[in-house]
């Protein structure tokens, strides 16, 4: 009997090994570790392995911190993934590395990606090839504390529509002490966080300027428009005193704490803020200046085919990418991770459109703009010393601005290959 | 099996054929060499491989994507050129030369007076130690907290209460380099303050007692005779601090991590720059070379140190 049941066990081994040989296929995925992403990657794995049984998926997950350095490494020693996560950000650098291989015409034709995706997509192209395709993508809101609404009198269903609205909410919700030390911000001040971005790509273009030209490539905040910005930007502290750089650390972690009205911040910031047990918050649309002129800023982590894969494996890594970027998968990566699809047809339905919190960032994506930085973490640390230099300092507002156009115009240039 | 055995104790006993090759002294040798060889096996391996390794890209343009290409003395040119490098230079120096003799001061004048305290002696030692065994990275959290505004921020509130105006501490360009060079300094302080009691325990009571006969001030005794045999002692913990704060890194990182080093660059390091320009920047060459000026600059401290407190006979 268990002669029997083994040898049963050898042909059916034997019989799979046979018909596989020709077909199967392991290829690696990677992405850095964040507990919902790898949990909504592990059931597409499952997904796409089911509708392909001769392709298997490995998916290997890294630190964040360590991403970046570990694909980077891997490529210099021949090992890497054959389909990766990157942020578009690093595009630059990865096909300057030879790291990814253009995303071939013949499965993902371009005036598809084109029409069917978020037109943020572009920030994956060079020349004219695409080398990624995004899962979900993420946009910038204005978030507001409920109970300190009602606190100031304030219609808590009724949030700002605009920028002067939001600067008399604000006032009206700050509050400080004896010797004027703010104790609860109307909004926060948080260069650090979002506010960077909310100035560099929403409120330049708000007060009628561009923050680059050039394909990002040429510094154009130097001038009345960006100047206008900032000094409305820094006189939120400096003369309404609505919120303070610093205040409780972190923006999000005043507005976690209850002790700030409004801030400004990402989709990612979505499950952080859902554990909030001590108020209600909303969500609403990035205030538009008086004209009704709106903007925000995009953001994504998009899948890209490694340079290295070819062959069988490369059929397999185009399947796969195919499958990642599917509608279907868009909508399991919102029910598990939260983050937006990228295509518009899985985006902009009408259930999530009426989402209380997903609508108002749905509702940004459509005018979005997406900075294509030549090296984010420089180009980031010169927007915080430009409004350091304003706040700590006391340099005026128009040196600041002309000293941060050079330095971002020396950073970017540093950086081109 | 057991022929190995055999084989193996015949070999192992004195007079045997290695034995009778080698006298004692070059046996011993052996041995001692023979144990020595993992070490800086290991050594040339993990430190002075990378070292030299350092040496070369420092020369070097690689960027980790590309293959290196030598550019001669191109990244040290810049590294001097760089108004970036000066400050951070300044800024380390200002933790050595202002932070190592706070440490060793207080450190000392804790173990001077601790070591006479007997009531609940160690008990107080546990407390001044506990510091040295937190992480750095916990550590250098909650001060950061501490440092706060009001309403969350302690120092403030405390500050508050007897009526002195608020200061900004980590957010300001004056203040962020001291007040976190305090963090740093208290979680040092605990290991001085230990070798400096051992030192201290180990000068000879008799000594004091002679020079209590002899009639001399508590101020004297100190000056003349405390101070002139724990020298050995400060020797080691002023190299032992200097490199240290000339390595500062963890303190800094935690307590700025929205804005490394700064605000403004003005609590960053070297060490802070090099993690920077390597990790975020991928300069891997022009990182190089800012190692091989930190490694050179550890070595002249260090080097100075010994000589300036050297043992003069």
């Amino acid at each position: 009997m268990r002669k029997a049941t083994l040898f049963a066990g050898l042909v059916a081994g034997f019989s799979t090994f046979a018909f596989n040989a020709a077909q199967a296929v392991e290829i690696e995925y990677w992405q850095y570790v964040y507990e919902t992403r790898v949990k909504a990657m592990d059931q597409l794995i499952a997904e796409f392995q089911k509708a392909n049984p001769d392709i298997t998926v490995k998916q290997v997950t890294f630190p964040y911190a360590d991403y970046q350095t570990r694909v980077i490494a891997a490529n210099m020693s021949g090992k890497g993934p054959d389909v990766m996560q990157l942020f578009y950000g690093w595009l630059d650098k990865f096909t300057t590395g030879g790291i990814l291989q253009p995303l071939p015409k013949d499965t993902f034709p371009h005036d598809k990606i084109e029409s069917e995706f978020f037109p943020i997509v572009s920030a994956m192209k060079r020349g004219d090839d695409y080398y990624g395709l995004p899962t979900a993508v993420r946009s910038l809101a204005l978030f507001y504390n409920k109970k300190l609404f009602t606190e100031a009198g304030l219609d808590p269903n009724n949030p700002p529509k605009t920028l002067d609205e939001f600067v008399a909410a604000a006032q009206k919700i700050a509050k400080h002490d004896a010797s004027g030390n703010i104790t609860v911000e109307g909004s926060t001040l948080d260069m650090g966080g979002q506010d960077h971005q909310w100035w560099r790509e929403v409120l330049i273009r708000q007060f009628g300027g561009a923050p680059y030209t050039d394909g990002d490539s040429k510094v154009a905040y130097d001038s009345a428009a960006g100047l206008k910005a900032l000094n409305f930007y820094t006189s939120l502290q400096l003369e309404k005193k609505i919120g303070q750089a610093g205040f409780m650390d972190e923006g999000q972690a005043a507005f976690r704490g209850g002790k700030a009205g409004m801030t400004i911040d990402g989709t990612f910031r979505l499950g952080s803020f859902k554990t909030i047990k001590d108020f209600e918050w909303g969500v609403t649309e990035l205030p538009a200046n008086a004209e009704g002129v709106r903007s925000n800023y995009a953001s994504y982590f998009a899948n890209g085919i490694s340079a290295k894969t070819t062959g069988p494996k490369l059929e397999a890594a185009k399947k796969f990418l195919t499958y990642i970027s599917s509608p279907e998968a868009m909508d399991i990566w919102l029910k598990t991770v939260g983050e937006l699809p990228a295509r518009r047809s899985a985006a902009l339905t009408e259930a999530n459109l009426k989402d209380p919190i997903y609508g108002p960032f749905l509702k940004g994506l459509d005018y979005a703009h997406t900075t294509m930085f030549k090296d984010e973490a420089a180009q980031r640390q010169n927007a915080i010393d430009m409004v350091n230099r304003i706040l700590l300092e006391k340099q005026p507002v128009e040196a600041s601005l002309k000293q941060a156009a050079e330095a971002e115009q020396e950073i970017i240039d540093a950086a081109k290959p | 099996m057991a022929m190995n055995e055999q084989q193996g104790a015949a070999q192992g006993r004195p007079g045997g054929a290695f034995g009778d090759r080698f006298s004692m002294q070059t046996k011993r040798l052996l041995w001692v060499w023979g144990f020595l060889a993992l070490p800086i096996l290991f050594y040339a391996v993990i430190r002075f491989y990378p070292t030299a390794q350092a040496f070369y890209l420092s020369f070097t343009n690689w960027d980790l994507l590309r293959p290196a290409k030598l550019v001669g003395f191109a990244n040290y040119i810049k590294l001097f050129k760089d108004p970036q490098f000066w400050k951070v230079f300044k800024n380390t120096f200002t933790y050595l030369i202002v932070g190592t003799p706070i440490s060793l001061t207080l450190a000392f004048a804790i173990a001077y007076f601790l070591d006479r305290v007997r009531f609940m002696h160690n008990f107080i030692r546990a407390l001044y130690f506990l510091p040295f065994l937190t992480t750095a990275a916990a550590m250098a959290w909650v001060w950061r907290w501490f440092y706060q505004p009001p309403p969350i921020g302690v120092i403030n509130d405390i500050l508050g209460m007897v009526g002195i105006p608020q200061q900004p501490f980590i957010r300001s360009t004056d203040q962020a380099l001291f007040s976190v060079m305090v963090t740093s300094i208290w979680a040092g302080l605990g290991f001085q303050i230990i070798i400096f009691m051992a030192g201290l325990r180990a000068i000879p009571s008799t000594f004091y007692e002679a020079a209590r006969i002899d009639g001399l001030g508590e101020f004297a005794i100190l000056h003349k005779i405390t101070l002139p045999l724990l020298k050995p002692t400060t020797v080691f913990l002023v190299v032992f601090s200097s490199i240290g704060f000339l390595r500062i890194f963890d303190q800094v990182y935690n307590m700025t991590t929205n804005d490394p080093g700064g605000p403004l660059g003005s609590t960053k390091p070297l060490v802070l720059m090099i993690y920077q320009t390597a990790f975020n920047t991928y300069a891997m060459g022009y990182a190089a070379a800012q190692t091989v000026v930190l490694f050179t600059i550890l070595l002249i401290v260090s080097l100075l140190q010994l000589f300036i407190l050297r043992e003069k006979k």
